[in-house]
């Protein structure tokens, strides 16, 4: 499906976080959207999502206006993974996955949703953790298991939040490794928040750099990763000549940022006391 | 590899293990209630008790019953009080279940929302002034209590919403409601000009089932009844806010619509059960959780479940104050938590997995 986001522009209590933004998202395409914190990118996907609402609808779906759309009629089409998911009370990995297919199930669980929950987990490769509780599992593993239930949703779009934030660098390139799957063969649009401006770079089709809640920079990655770019938004100086499978690498040349190694050595006056053995 | 179709029948292989808790806890009930319709202050036996029940619901059979006072005693007495246990157990705990799945909070209780508060001054009220002024028939305890009831559930709906419906913004307004009712209830006690009526409040508050007829089951059992098959449809709406509001939306669950139909539903139960009995506590927070730790969480088997233990507690209960202390009996709300709660405490220490996180 095509989604076109225009003049999308959203307050929290006055305060403006995102300010008209404007981009497409391609069928099969993988769109990351980077920027520092609080630049807006969670605000961007939530908004999208109609977990929040801003005040002029914005969203078009293949030319619909999504604010047309009812919160189930949409959750057939969008599947949301939230930064970092907890319950409240102890399920299943099965029950989690489980509850994808709500948009589709009435009272009871057919044969078909169970059909699709076993080939979600099989397709992520968690099929032997189903009876696990999911508080009890690690934190790559809980992320698999949200991803699963936002494919049971059989969206034609995925929207991510930080979905690499806390894991390790292997299920952080086991995660995107899936999502640029699920885009490239699988057909979906994918829209993924990142922090790891390397990751961004390797694995997107397309990025969009926010700032302040606009967008500054928007296009392939060796367009959007550039020094010039980085030092505007981040505030920071980076060397991007590096480069991998033919994506910008970002390598940071700050060294002393703030200046803490002399500063920090007027914070602690007392000495500890002297330990006898 | 796990294959699919494992996969599959794993999950079918669990639903049939939830059905046979159900069943079993099902059937434990009815032993039990046939068990407290034979035995007490006068122990007709249990042919006399089922030939009783059957004489009365097949008049046409022309079972004539074992003799008039058998007849008065199991059909006007202890049936009544037996299945008025059962209607407030089932219904006491749906409610409590429920509204610990909307708030995400396993201490959701009607005494943490304001509600058992609300009806002890609104009963307490109605005691002291209809004492005082003239007897306005019989119901005149029992709706004041309801009103208030509803009274609280009003109130804490209106001060959430300023807050956006949160669930800790219910949970405070809540606590904050529940105070201000026993404040107020504290305050009519205090100025009650008549002793009878102080000591009246009193017995109220402890609850009971001695006051059970089928007249006030015929109130009591369409409204819990209804109240709960609705929960029962909000079973999927409850699993899924326990991942959070806004995971929630996006999968398809109006969360704030949600939480306002369930308060409403949870009051309305909770209500038309302790209008009658007086406040019953602990049934409605503790069998859910003991459920939870027979069957997990998915509110399809959860909400059953625990009705069918909050039902066993508070029939066990009651049948074991009557008989503990014969001719007299022991307030079942008494006898509910000295019971339930060491063998609450048991499962919490032995049980590997929590029921809540």
């Amino acid at each position: 499906m095509k989604m076109s986001i225009s003049n999308l522009s959203f307050n929290y209590a006055g305060v403006p976080i995102l300010n008209n933004v404007e981009f497409n998202v391609g069928l099969g395409e993988l769109v990351t959207i980077v920027g520092p914190n609080g630049s807006g990118k969670s605000t961007l996907l939530k908004c999208i999502n109609r977990i929040l609402k801003p005040k002029q609808n914005s969203v078009l779906i293949n030319g619909v206006d999504s604010g047309k759309l009812s919160v189930k009629e949409l959750s057939m089409i969008m599947g949301y993974v939230p930064q970092t998911s907890v319950s409240a009370f102890p399920f299943t990995v099965f029950d989690v996955v489980m509850m994808g297919r709500k948009p589709y199930i009435h009272w009871s669980v057919g044969e078909r949703d169970s059909e699709i929950v076993a080939l979600m987990l099989d397709f992520l490769g968690i099929g032997h953790l189903a009876l696990r509780h999911f508080s009890e599992l690690s934190g790559g593993e809980q992320q698999k298991v949200i991803i699963a239930r936002a494919l049971a949703q059989q969206p034609e779009i995925l929207l991510l939040d930080e979905p690499t934030s806390s894991l390790d660098i292997r299920h952080q390139l086991e995660i995107l490794c899936i999502l640029r799957g699920l885009a490239q063969s699988g057909g979906r649009s994918v829209v993924v928040t990142l922090h790891d401006l390397n990751l961004a770079s390797r694995f997107s089709d397309r990025m969009i750099m926010l700032k302040k809640g606009y967008v500054f920079a928007m296009g392939r990655p060796e367009e959007v990763i550039t020094s010039q770019n980085i030092k505007t938004v981040y505030g920071i100086c980076a060397d991007v000549s590096a480069s991998v499978m033919g994506r910008p690498v970002v390598t940071p040349l700050v060294d002393d940022f703030g200046d803490f190694t002399s500063r920090a050595s007027v914070l602690f006056e007392t000495k500890p006391p002297e330990l006898k053995p | 590899m796990t294959t699919t179709a494992e996969l599959k029948k794993l999950y079918s292989k669990g639903k049939k293990k939830k059905i046979l808790v159900i069943i079993s806890l099902f059937l434990a009930l009815m032993a039990t209630a046939l068990f407290s319709l034979s035995f007490g202050a006068s122990s007709p036996g249990i042919t006399e008790a089922l030939s009783v029940i059957v004489s009365k619901t097949f008049p046409f059979l022309n079972i004539t019953p074992p003799s008039a006072l058998a007849e008065t005693i199991i059909w006007t007495i202890r049936l009544p009080r037996i299945v008025m246990a059962i209607i407030a157990g089932a219904g006491l705990a749906a409610a409590g279940a429920t509204m610990q799945g909307i708030l995400r909070n396993p201490l959701v209780s009607s005494y943490v929302l304001g509600i058992s508060s609300a009806a002890g001054f609104g009963a307490a009220l109605a005691i002291v002034f209809g004492i005082s002024i003239a007897t306005l028939g019989g119901y005149l305890v029992i709706g004041n209590a309801f009103v208030f009831c509803l009274l609280a559930m009003v109130i804490v709906y209106f001060v959430a919403r300023i807050r956006g419906m949160g669930s800790e913004s219910v949970i405070l307004a809540g606590v904050a409601v529940g105070f201000l009712f026993s404040a107020l209830l504290s305050l009519v006690q205090y100025i009650s000009p008549e002793r009878n009526a102080v000591q009246a409040i009193v017995f109220w508050l402890m609850g009971g089932l001695y006051t059970s007829s089928w007249q006030n089951i015929l109130i009591c059992l369409p409204i819990v009844a209804v109240t709960v098959i609705l929960m029962m449809f909000q079973a999927w709406n409850i699993n899924i806010l326990s991942m959070g509001e806004e995971v929630a939306v996006s999968l398809g669950v109006n969360s704030k619509r949600v939480l306002s139909f369930n308060m409403v539903l949870e009051t309305i139960a909770t209500a038309s059960i302790i209008a009658f009995t007086g406040i019953i506590g602990f049934v409605d927070l503790i069998a859910p959780h003991i459920a939870r730790m027979l069957i997990g969480n998915d509110y399809r088997y959860l909400i059953p479940c625990s009705m069918l233990l909050g039902a066993f507690m508070l029939l066990a209960a009651d049948t074991v104050g009557r008989l503990i202390i014969m001719p007299t009996e022991l307030p079942v709300g008494i006898v509910t938590a000295l019971l339930g709660v060491p063998f609450f405490i048991y499962l919490l220490i032995s049980k590997r997995r929590r029921s809540f996180n």
